[in-house]
């Protein structure tokens, strides 16, 4: 009895130690597929990594095609947001671990994507029946030797979001057309109406727009080259149209134009719902947000103007992991999501401008209006401004952290700090942010 | 652990001699031997899960990290990586962001830290009087400790709101104008030690309570009876008392003053969070070490980073004892 006692005792303790080793040693072990997707009794599975509101999953386009093809299982895989989720996909690009058949990319990333991880993905150079995008889109998440690593989801075209009770109680024209014409052409005329703003506006005090970078973005956006030049070197201390943002900008957030808030950040929220600005640079995803944030009490005081001049801000690809088990399939599903109808029924749905200039051509999308911006047109507005954006964008591989370190830029100024010191700091950060 | 029980085996325990008569002499050599292993190995069977996964978890990652310190590496192509021996801390010695973090640093675990501790001494004694409810309020007090930074600072973040927030609204009420808490210094610094305060005073008061219920009675009838006030009581008996706890305290909030980060990110929100608002007003090194990594994607500046705040805790440390060894030698 003893002896059975004590070699149980050793047996447990030999146990827990085999045990223990094999808790960690298990943490290296791996899948046979690096993606998690893979074909099994004539079943595929396909997994996805997606983030934010990209309205494939949201929308039930998953679920249509998994009805339309039955061997097909879908897994989804939503991040909240896209700064969590691209360090996470850039690690595991890394490790080679951990990553879905379908991947997305936001289009601040597309650069370094095609930079340093092309052959980590599939090629969609000449795939059949996925030449329906706009010119510029596609060529974003091309690299240099002609490989094309995704198709596109959704643009962000331009319009300016504005109150019509706000613009009756400063003496300004309320109708869209009208407003559109007082500021065509030039986001100066912009600021100037915002002077008239300031100085007519009857009541409490109401900012004529959020963000001075709302502003700054949106001009920015505007032209063919941004922060890096076609060579890929940095130019974003020398561009004249970041100059001429950045000074129009200041001028906006040194008269006290702007409401200084921080756009998608505590306080814009709430200033939404309770009216502290009068405009806000929108761009076609912002809405959905506007609406909801604003809520019920301000339907109808809402309109979406044309923003002075065209410009792209945002939007989304889908690539195809290249050792992935089922590229083919994956592939597949990938253009059927990017394809026109399906694109249309998003933004139907959620009001995504597509990216294929099939879809912007359909009917629905060209007609569509938004109930809650007062029945605005907001299909030909979108429309147009899509077709108002320059043919050629250079993206760089740090734009997402320049732009992000431009907006705090102007937050100083907005808090008081002159121009061109917030100028030399915000280059010097950069440089910090590159190097 | 197997080189340790092989030891065992051939170092101390020779092969029985050939030849050697009987066989219970063999049964009862085995025996002893099962038993010294049982008594020897054992142990080291017991604590190994422990060494294992901290070599794996920590002791790696720590080598790993001041490896990656020596490279110039990004976080998009891991593999890559471009040796420059101490370039990344000559760089950083040379950068004002990292002085201006560990001014940060310092000045919100000084804001937060003392007035909590201060609190948590106060809060302890009250919880040590004979009370009705006291469990209730030992219970409650623990309450703050339990809950998720992220929710807390996010509460917080709302209450500190510069247009709508509860405190500015209160401000207001009493004609005082409203403060912009995100994107001045030291309101901002003050606001994240609120966060961190609300958190930890409930935490240290109970570790001071539990030493205060060891204080033997004892000294309290003796300085009662010697005529000493309450307030006298406190100072002289349960303070000295609780001296170990104190200074357990204080390290301890110290090293979390050190490696702050959830508050100041959640209070920022979003790229503020990272860089610790606009004019990096509170970033802490905490902050630094993570804007580095994830927002500029320099693995080998954060790594070093990292490094660094490791370095000033064994400073830290060092001096501590340096200050404690001359003192007991003065006195």
């Amino acid at each position: 009895m003893g002896t059975y006692g004590s070699l149980r005792r050793k047996a447990v303790a030999t146990t827990a130690a085999v045990g223990a080793l094999a808790l960690v040693v298990g943490c290296g072990g791996s899948d046979d597929s690096v993606t998690g997707g893979g074909k099994k009794d004539g079943k595929v599975t396909i997994t996805m990594g997606l983030f934010g509101v990209m309205g494939l999953k949201e929308t039930g386009l998953l679920e249509q095609y998994e009805k339309e093809n039955p061997e097909v299982d879908i897994k989804a895989e939503i991040a909240g947001d896209e700064q969590t989720y691209y360090p996470a996909l850039q690690t595991r690009l890394a490790a080679g671990k951990g990553l879905k058949d379908i991947q997305g990319i936001e289009i601040g990333r597309a650069k370094e994507i095609t930079e340093t991880q092309a052959d980590k993905f599939a090629d969609f150079a000449g795939m059949a029946g996925t030449d329906h995008f706009l010119p510029w889109k596609q060529s974003q998440i091309s690299t240099a030797d002609g490989k094309v690593l995704g198709l596109g989801t959704d643009i962000g075209p331009m319009a300016v979001c504005y109150r019509k009770d706000y613009f009756e109680r400063a003496g300004l024209p309320t109708d869209r057309e009208e407003v559109g014409t007082l500021w065509e052409g030039d986001w100066k005329k912009y600021v100037e109406v915002g002077r008239t703003f300031k100085k007519d506006f009857k009541g409490d005090e109401v900012a004529f727009t959020d963000s001075a970078s709302g502003l700054f973005n949106a001009m920015v956006y505007g032209y063919p080259e941004q922060y890096y030049d076609e060579k890929g070197d940095l130019i974003y201390d020398r561009n004249p149209a970041v100059k001429e943002a950045w000074g129009l900008a200041s001028d906006a957030a040194e008269e006290g134009l702007t409401a200084r808030l921080r756009q998608f950040q505590p306080g814009w929220d709430p200033g939404l719902a309770n009216g502290t600005f009068a405009t806000a640079v929108c761009p076609a995803w912002m809405l959905s947000h506007i609406s909801e944030k604003a809520g019920e009490a301000n339907k109808g005081k809402w309109d979406v103007a044309r923003a002075p001049r065209g410009a792209n801000w945002g939007g989304s690809f889908l690539g195809v992991i290249e050792q992935s088990p089922v590229k083919e399939e994956a592939m597949k599903l990938v253009a059927w999501l990017t394809a026109p109808e399906q694109q249309a029924h998003i933004f139907q749905k959620i009001g995504n401008i597509p990216s294929s200039e099939k879809a912007l051509e359909n009917a629905d999308v060209k007609n569509a209006e938004s109930e809650y911006f007062g029945n605005a047109p907001i299909g030909q507005i979108f429309g147009a401004a899509a077709q108002e954006i320059p043919d050629k964008q250079v993206l760089g591989r740090k734009d997402g952290a320049i732009k992000d370190t431009f907006s705090q830029g102007l937050a100083l100024v907005e808090q008081g700090t002159s121009r061109d010191e917030a100028w030399k700091t915000t280059t010097e950060r950069i440089e910090k942010a590159v190097g | 652990m197997a080189t340790s029980t092989t030891k065992v085996l051939t170092g101390e325990e020779p092969p029985a001699p050939p030849g050697a008569p009987g066989g219970g002499k063999t049964a009862r050599r085995r025996s002893a031997l099962l038993h010294r292993l049982d008594v020897k190995g054992a142990p080291l069977a017991f604590v190994a899960p422990f060494f294992i996964v901290f070599a794996a978890f920590s002791f790696y990652p720590l080598v790993y990290t001041s490896w990656i310190s020596l490279h110039d590496v990004e976080l998009a192509t891991l593999d890559v990586m471009e040796w420059v021996a101490f370039d990344n801390y000559v760089e950083l010695w040379g950068d004002s962001r990292f002085w201006n973090a560990l001014q940060n640093t310092v000045t919100i675990g000084v804001i937060s830290t003392v007035p909590q501790l201060m609190m948590a001494l106060g809060l302890a004694h009250l919880l040590n009087y004979r009370m009705r409810a006291s469990l209730f309020f030992r219970v409650a007090s623990l309450v703050p400790y339990a809950t998720s930074v992220a929710a807390a600072a996010l509460v917080f973040t709302m209450i500190f709101e510069r247009d709508f927030g509860m405190i500015n609204w209160a401000l207001g009420s009493v004609g005082i104008d409203p403060v912009d808490w995100e994107a001045d210094k030291w309101p901002a610094q003050v606001a994240i030690s609120t966060i961190v305060i609300w958190r930890w005073t409930g935490y240290n008061a109970l570790l001071y309570l539990a030493a205060m219920q060891a204080v033997p009675a004892e000294r309290y009838e003796a300085a009662s009876i010697d005529g000493a006030s309450r307030w006298k009581q406190f100072t002289h008996v349960t303070v000295p008392g609780i001296r170990s706890t104190i200074v357990f305290t204080i390290v301890l909030s110290t090293i979390g003053a050190t490696q702050l980060f959830g508050e100041p990110l959640i209070f920022g929100q979003g790229p503020n969070g990272v860089t610790g608002g606009a004019d990096n007003q509170y970033q802490t090194l905490g902050l630094l070490l993570y804007e580095e990594g994830w927002k500029n994607y320099q693995m080998g500046r954060s790594a070093t980073v990292a490094w660094a705040m490791f370095m000033l805790l064994v400073l830290a440390f060092a001096a501590q004892r340096l200050i404690k060894r001359l003192r007991s030698r003065t006195s």
